[in-house]
């Protein structure tokens, strides 16, 4: 008999789906303005987001399990957001990016959804106009952390990414 | 240039013409409301004007008792490199103005926005639709007394679930 011991490793079937899941996020680019450049930066060779495992940005939503919500939704596109948040399968997580999305940002006016939180569940709010592409990964990396711990979308706490500066 | 425009202008539409302002260079002409597709046409066909190029058309609400409205023609000729500013008068309760797409196919839109924003119908228009805001929409929010956080409402929401 062959000795497998070197080959196998053991887990649970649960933390071996997590682990999938975590390490594979195919995010769905909802760039709808100046955020998306830098959420094409955080997907190019600089910031290089495939060292997590999301390099894969799919155009479809049935294709993806993450969207990143970049730039300024105002009431008429709000329908479209909530359309294609609900042609995704579960898990679905959700990223705010930047400061019109979180909160409508400098945009207090009368056409733009002052937070995205009022039609979609939001898991982390990444802050900025528009934030570093760092800071997207660092939102990235504690929806991760979310699916480690085993948590379901848009259940438990938020989380709220702070500004850093590069100097 | 300036001078040769206001005298043709006068010359051909001495009864149009309200008032004639020039600021800086710029020539601001403010022409009587049911004559403007007739001076627009004029100067898009004159051969020596030739304002062939329709830049914008914009609304302005002044929010007084009379004459509240205005709607603004930017006009460019290619041929001379030279910039005009049509003005038109609007009263609140006599909200229409002759449309000028028939003289530059460019002011669909423009005048589609200037519906939108200020309520202002332009006739003979060949599509006056909304093109911000949503279709359903009563409102027009450019207008002074439209709150800026809009009419709590007005815009539904997706429902969250």
């Amino acid at each position: 008999m062959a000795d497998f011991s070197d080959l196998l490793v053991f887990t649970k079937l649960d933390e071996l789906i997590k682990f999938a899941r975590k390490n594979s996020l195919w995010p769905m680019p909802m760039g709808i303005s100046c955020c998306a450049i830098e959420m094409m930066a955080f997907a190019g060779p600089r910031f290089d987001v495939s060292r997590f495992g999301s390099e894969a940005f799919r155009f479809s939503p049935r294709q993806s399990d993450l969207m990143i919500v970049a730039g300024t939704v105002t009431y008429k596109m709000s329908h479209v957001v909530r359309k294609i948040y609900d042609q995704m399968p579960d898990p679905k997580w959700v990223i705010a990016m930047g400061a019109c999305t979180s909160s409508g940002g400098m945009y207090r006016s009368y056409s733009v959804v002052q937070g995205i939180d009022q039609f979609i569940p939001v898991d982390v709010y990444v802050a900025g106009c528009p934030p570093r592409p760092d800071n997207l990964l660092k939102g990235l990396m504690e929806i991760q952390k979310k699916i480690a711990r085993g948590e379901k979308p848009g259940q438990k706490e938020k989380i709220y990414i702070e500004e850093t500066f590069q100097v | 240039m300036n001078q040769r425009i206001i005298e043709k202008l006068k010359t051909h539409f001495a009864d149009s013409i309200i008032s004639v302002n020039e600021f800086r260079e710029e020539l601001t002409i403010v022409v009587k409301k049911n004559d403007i597709v007739k001076v627009c046409q004029f100067l898009r066909d004159d051969e020596e004007l030739k304002f062939d190029s329709l830049r914008d058309v914009c609304g302005v609400d002044h929010y007084r008792p009379e004459e509240r409205y205005e709607v603004v023609y930017n006009l460019y000729s290619l041929k001379n490199k030279f910039r005009i500013r049509l003005k038109v008068r609007v009263e609140e309760n006599d909200i229409h103005v002759p449309s000028v797409t028939c003289v530059w196919e460019s002011a669909d839109w423009a005048e589609r926005e200037a519906y939108d924003m200020f309520g202002i119908l332009f006739d003979n228009h060949p599509d006056l639709r909304r093109i911000y805001m949503p279709e359903g929409f009563e409102y027009h929010p450019l207008r002074k007394e439209f709150p800026l956080m809009g009419i709590p409402g007005s815009l539904p929401l997706p429902r969250k679930n």
